[in-house]
């Protein structure tokens, strides 16, 4: 099984992943699991990268490497999963924006971060 | 070629697992953040690796950036409430 | 515990995976009738654009809506008496060369975007992080909310304006092919490419800069939520 640059972000992709979870169910702080939360956005965006790289090629642009346009399907890689992680990371940043704000709101509420604090939904 | 761009892939992954299990694991909050501002921009190294430059540069701008200073400013905003309670 | 789960999960996916050598058919499609059909030279904006645009309005959709919870959230709590914070004379100084400098190359990355790598979503994100250094360099200048919102209103409904042209004109929903499509690699080429992505950059700068905006300057009046 040789080793190629995919797989070694596949795999770093996958370690981010699993990093981010346990962070996002073993902390107490709010802060702290959202920045896990993060952590795992950034991991899933680099894992759906990793999936679309062949070996060999260069990006899907038509400049100076890919010269003429009926190049592109034989020098450029895949260029569905970038479309999909472009959108992507823009959500994550949005609905980062909202857990933040909500977190600060609950602050001022109770005035503290720790979820053992808020026990109201708890049956 | 291929066996320099391992070598160094290999390194930053290194890098990124550890500062991202440090960014967990620290008891000050603004070390975590930056910790994971850095993960953010060595992952746009990584997609930049990967032959994507779109998703490289999206990466740069809103996760290294944006995401970093929307923590800091409500880092800030929880700590001035905090300090306002216990006077 | 879960996480072992999850963990086993993805195992079983690395298990599995081997590289690719060719392209699968869908990506070959994409790769090799975009000079022709769309004219444009970075093929990951025209399927951002063109082929999935429809995505593209749902990801603005969510843009928009955040910015307006957030605002709608955020101005509950009442404005806060900005007192005077001494900023450093290095930040200020050092805003007055770098704001205009960063709204030039933002505007540049958004107009280029179906030339070279870059794009609305780029674009707008450096305006906004410029007009933010913008909001920490000068605290009591407050931003003309209203501006802001004007610009961000508009760039909404013009989009969905060239999407409907787009559907009275041409083929179907935000197509591109009405307006024409000049030589590969002009900047006034790929049809209605850079005008729908100058409005979504705009669109998204505006977002951003009004979602920091809202947060500085919110007060601590506690909500009945």
């Amino acid at each position: 099984m040789s080793i190629t640059i995919d797989k070694v972000a596949l795999v770093l992709g996958m370690i981010l992943m699993l990093v981010g979870l346990w962070g996002g169910f073993t902390r107490t702080n709010l802060l702290k699991i959202i920045l896990s939360f993060s952590i795992f956005d950034t991991g899933l965006n680099i894992l759906i990268v990793a999936l679309g790289y062949l070996p060999g090629r260069t990006a899907p642009i038509i400049d100076g490497v890919v010269v003429a346009a009926d190049n592109l399907a034989t020098r450029a890689i895949d260029p569905v999963p970038q479309a999909l992680v472009l959108t992507a990371i823009v959500i994550g940043f949005g609905v980062t924006a909202l857990m933040l704000v909500y977190a600060m709101k609950l602050n001022q509420h109770r005035k503290s971060l720790d979820i053992n604090h808020y026990t109201d939904l708890k049956w | 070629m291929e066996i320099f761009k391992l070598i160094m892939l290999s390194t930053l992954a290194v890098v990124m697992i550890i500062s991202a299990v440090m960014a967990i694991l620290s008891k000050e909050m603004p070390l975590a953040i930056l910790a994971s501002g850095a993960i953010s921009l060595l992952a746009s190294i990584f997609f930049l690796v990967l032959a994507s430059p779109d998703v490289a540069m999206t990466e740069a701008a809103i996760g290294a950036g944006l995401t970093t200073f929307l923590f800091f400013i409500i880092l800030r905003k929880t700590e001035q409430n905090k300090s306002e309670h216990e006077k | 515990m879960l996480v072992l789960l999850f963990g086993i999960f993805l195992f079983q996916i690395l298990r599995l995976y081997h590289t690719q050598e060719t392209l699968n058919p869908t990506a070959a499609y994409y790769n090799t009738n975009t000079p022709s059909e769309v004219g444009a030279a970075n093929v990951v904006t025209a399927i951002v654009v063109t082929y999935r645009g429809l995505d593209t309005l749902g990801e603005v959709t969510v843009l928009f809506l955040t910015a307006m919870i957030l605002g709608y959230i955020l101005r509950q709590g009442g404005r806060e008496k900005t007192e005077k914070d001494t900023t450093s004379e290095i930040l200020i100084t050092a805003a007055k060369v770098l704001i205009p400098g960063s709204i030039v190359l933002g505007v540049y990355v958004f107009i280029n975007g179906h030339l070279t790598p870059g794009g609305g979503f780029q674009g707008g994100a450096i305006i906004g992080t410029a007009i933010t250094l913008m909001i920490l360099a000068d605290p009591l200048h407050s931003l003309r909310a209203a501006l802001l919102h004007f610009v961000e209103s508009m760039s909404g409904f013009f989009y969905i304006v060239i999407g409907l042209a787009g559907l009275i004109f041409a083929g179907g929903f935000l197509d591109n092919r009405i307006l024409p499509a000049g030589q590969l690699g002009d900047l006034f080429s790929a049809g209605a490419i850079p005008l729908i992505y100058s409005l979504i950059g705009l669109k998204v700068g505006t977002e951003i800069s009004s979602i920091i905006s809202n947060i500085n300057e919110t007060g601590n009046n506690t909500v009945k939520l």
